[in-house]
Order: structure tokens, then C-alpha cells, then sequence
């Protein structure tokens, strides 16, 4: 009878034993994870930030962004200027009739003439503007929340805004963007298409993160 | 060069041209249609404006390889459109032309925006009409013809 209480009492406590061992290496594992996650969301955020600005240093160069005014008209040249002969955005970034862009632009770059071209060519719509009124360039911060707010961007989500970038026809046309007037070439955004579509995977891959607003 | 075949005012035309010639060079050198103006050579002054299947477009810049199946109408042929030929009744009307230079331009957008835009406001002419220069200044003219013939197509 006693031997038998005894036997009951070890094997308890042995179970008891091994379940506190077992709830305590359980937290230590499951406080090691969150710690984990933390570094990595940490580092997976700065990635991400890094790769954005890699995005924004394209959007910003002139081949991009002179058609992404705040303004009533596109700008041209490497100096962004006001697009010459009173060209307007009119009600559909495409110019009015009588003066549209396709009035010039037409499916490909007239090397010729010095008159780019790309299907479909048009500015793009107002709620994307990525300059001010004074066609000074938004900053990081703006732009990002601007690219990323799907009530301005088309619908686009992260999958969406890589295949735009990968994809998209005008946005392919700023790596062929042909020759000016003069014959020399127009100058190119400052990463490599491939470049650019590797810092948007980045980019989307953390989250899209974007710069705190100052 | 190269073989192209161009529906010009409804009709076929061929012509062997390099293909970067401007559609503007096309039509005055090789068709001897001479109502299309050279003004700039680079769009700016919309003397040389010609429809591309109905698109108001600056013949000067345009590649003749560019143009394929679209059809070219000029100031030859504007007047067989019922609103092309209210615009020019309108011009005529309202003596537009001084040098008439620029006029080929100025009716081929006019009709254009007419097309689109039957009654346009002020707004509408002035930025529809923004890239057509005249630089014996008939723009008062111009726009009095514009709602002329907007009038009469009622």
C-alpha cells in the first residue's frame, strides 16, 4: 500500500516536472520567435525603405515625373520645363481636341523628327501627381503615401504596383526614350529597368513601407 | 526607301519614300498637295496640321512610316465633311485670312474641336486653337468663325 502511494507520488511528480519544463521551453521558444520577428520586421522595414528610395530616385528623374505634374500641363527636357506650344492636360490627361498628345506622340519614338513616342501616350491623372504647383518634386514620404494609397493609384496593391513597373508601356518607354530634335539621346532614369523592378519586389516584399512624413 | 500606300482624302496613293520622312514632305514633295504648310518642323506652330483618322496631328513630326492604315484627310479634302465645309463657309464669311499662311492649320483644328466639341466655350477655342499660331494675329477673327460655324451646325 505504501510502496504504491510512493510509485503514484514520483510518477506525479515526474509529470509535474516535465510539464513545467515543457510550458517553460515553451515560452523561452515562443519569446525567442517574437524577439525574432521584431529584429526581422525591423530590418525587413529599413530594406524596404532603402529599396523605396531607390523607387522614388526613378520616379522623380525627368523622364517620369514630367508627366506626373500638379500643373494643367506636362513639362519636357531634362530641366522640366512647361511643354512647348500651349499643350494642356485637358479632361482626360490627353490633351483637348485639336491639340492631344497624339496630335505628336505617336505608337513609337520618332528618332527623325525628335518627337517621343509610346502607346497610349498621356499624363498621368492629377490624384497622381508627384510634384507641387510650383513643379517642385513631393517628397519621399508624400510620393510613397501617394504610390500606396489605392484610392489614388487605380486600385493598384503591392503585386499590382510591381507588374505597373514591370509591365506598363510608358513606364517601359523612360529605358527607350529615344533621341531629341538635336540627335543626341535623351538621358535615362538613374537605375536600370531591372534595377528598378528589383528595388519595387524589395520594396513590396516589406510591406511598402514609406518614410515618416516631416 | 520604301513603298507605302496612303489613303489620302479618301483615295489610294503610293509613294516610295524613306520611311523617315515627315508625312508633311510626303504630301507637298511626292502628292504636290501643297495646301499643307511648313511653318516650324517641330509642331509648334500647327501650320502643317492634317487629321489622322479624325486626330488633329502635326504632319511635320509625323514619320510616313507611322501612318499605315489610318486615313490622312487635308485641307484639300476638309470641305467633303459637313463640318469642315461649315468651317470654311464661316471663314470665308467672316474674312478671316490676312496672309493665310497659317489658315490650312488653324480650319483643320478648328474642324477637330467642332467634331468633338459642336458648342465649345471660350475656354474650349482658346485651348483648342492654343497651338495654331498666326502671326498676322487673325485670332479674334478665328474665334468669330468658330462660333460662326458651331451656329450653323445646329
Amino acid at each position: 500500500m505504501l510502496s504504491s502511494s510512493r510509485f503514484f507520488i514520483r510518477t506525479l511528480l515526474v509529470i509535474l516536472i516535465s510539464l513545467v519544463t515543457w510550458i517553460a521551453l515553451t515560452a523561452t521558444a515562443a519569446l525567442g520567435d517574437r524577439e525574432y520577428w521584431k529584429l526581422n520586421s525591423k530590418a525587413n522595414r529599413a530594406d524596404g525603405l532603402a529599396a523605396w528610395q531607390k523607387v522614388y530616385s526613378v520616379l522623380t528623374s525627368p523622364r517620369c515625373i514630367n508627366c506626373h505634374t500638379a500643373t494643367n500641363y506636362p513639362q519636357q527636357g531634362d530641366d522640366r520645363h512647361r511643354h512647348f506650344a500651349n499643350v494642356i492636360r485637358g479632361p482626360e490627361g490627353k490633351g483637348v481636341p485639336g491639340l492631344n498628345c497624339l496630335s505628336c506622340h505617336q505608337e513609337a519614338n520618332a528618332d527623325s523628327t525628335g518627337v517621343p513616342g509610346g502607346h497610349n501616350w498621356h499624363l498621368a491623372p492629377l490624384s497622381m501627381r508627384w510634384q507641387d504647383t510650383n513643379d517642385r518634386p513631393l517628397s519621399s514620404a508624400v510620393v510613397c503615401r501617394t504610390v500606396t494609397d489605392r484610392s489614388k493609384n487605380n486600385g493598384l496593391d503591392g503585386p499590382g504596383l510591381l507588374k505597373h513597373h514591370q509591365e506598363e508601356a510608358l513606364v517601359r518607354w523612360a529605358w527607350n526614350p529615344g533621341r531629341r530634335p538635336d540627335g543626341s539621346m535623351r538621358t535615362l532614369p538613374p537605375l536600370s529597368q531591372a534595377e528598378f523592378v528589383a528595388a519595387t519586389r524589395s520594396w513590396v516584399e516589406a510591406g511598402m513601407p514609406c518614410p515618416p512624413a516631416r | 526607301m520604301a513603298t507605302y500606300q496612303l489613303n489620302v482624302n479618301g483615295q489610294r496613293k503610293q509613294v516610295d519614300v524613306d520611311p523617315s520622312t515627315p508625312l508633311l514632305w510626303v504630301l507637298r514633295e511626292e502628292l504636290k498637295m501643297t495646301g499643307t504648310k511648313y511653318g516650324c518642323g517641330i509642331s509648334a506652330c500647327g501650320a502643317c496640321t492634317v487629321h489622322l483618322d479624325g486626330v488633329a496631328t502635326r504632319s511635320c513630326v509625323v514619320p510616313v512610316s507611322f501612318i499605315n492604315e489610318r486615313s490622312i484627310v487635308t485641307i484639300e479634302g476638309i470641305g467633303a465633311d459637313p463640318v469642315g465645309e461649315a468651317v470654311q463657309h464661316a471663314w470665308v464669311d467672316k474674312d478671316v485670312v490676312q496672309c493665310g499662311y497659317c489658315q490650312s492649320g488653324q480650319i483643320m483644328s478648328a474642324v477637330a474641336l467642332l467634331k468633338a466639341t459642336p458648342k465649345p466655350t471660350e475656354t474650349n477655342i482658346e485651348e483648342s486653337m492654343g497651338g495654331n499660331l498666326c502671326r498676322c494675329a487673325t485670332y479674334v477673327r478665328i474665334r468669330e468663325a468658330i462660333k460662326s460655324a458651331s451656329q450653323q451646325l445646329k
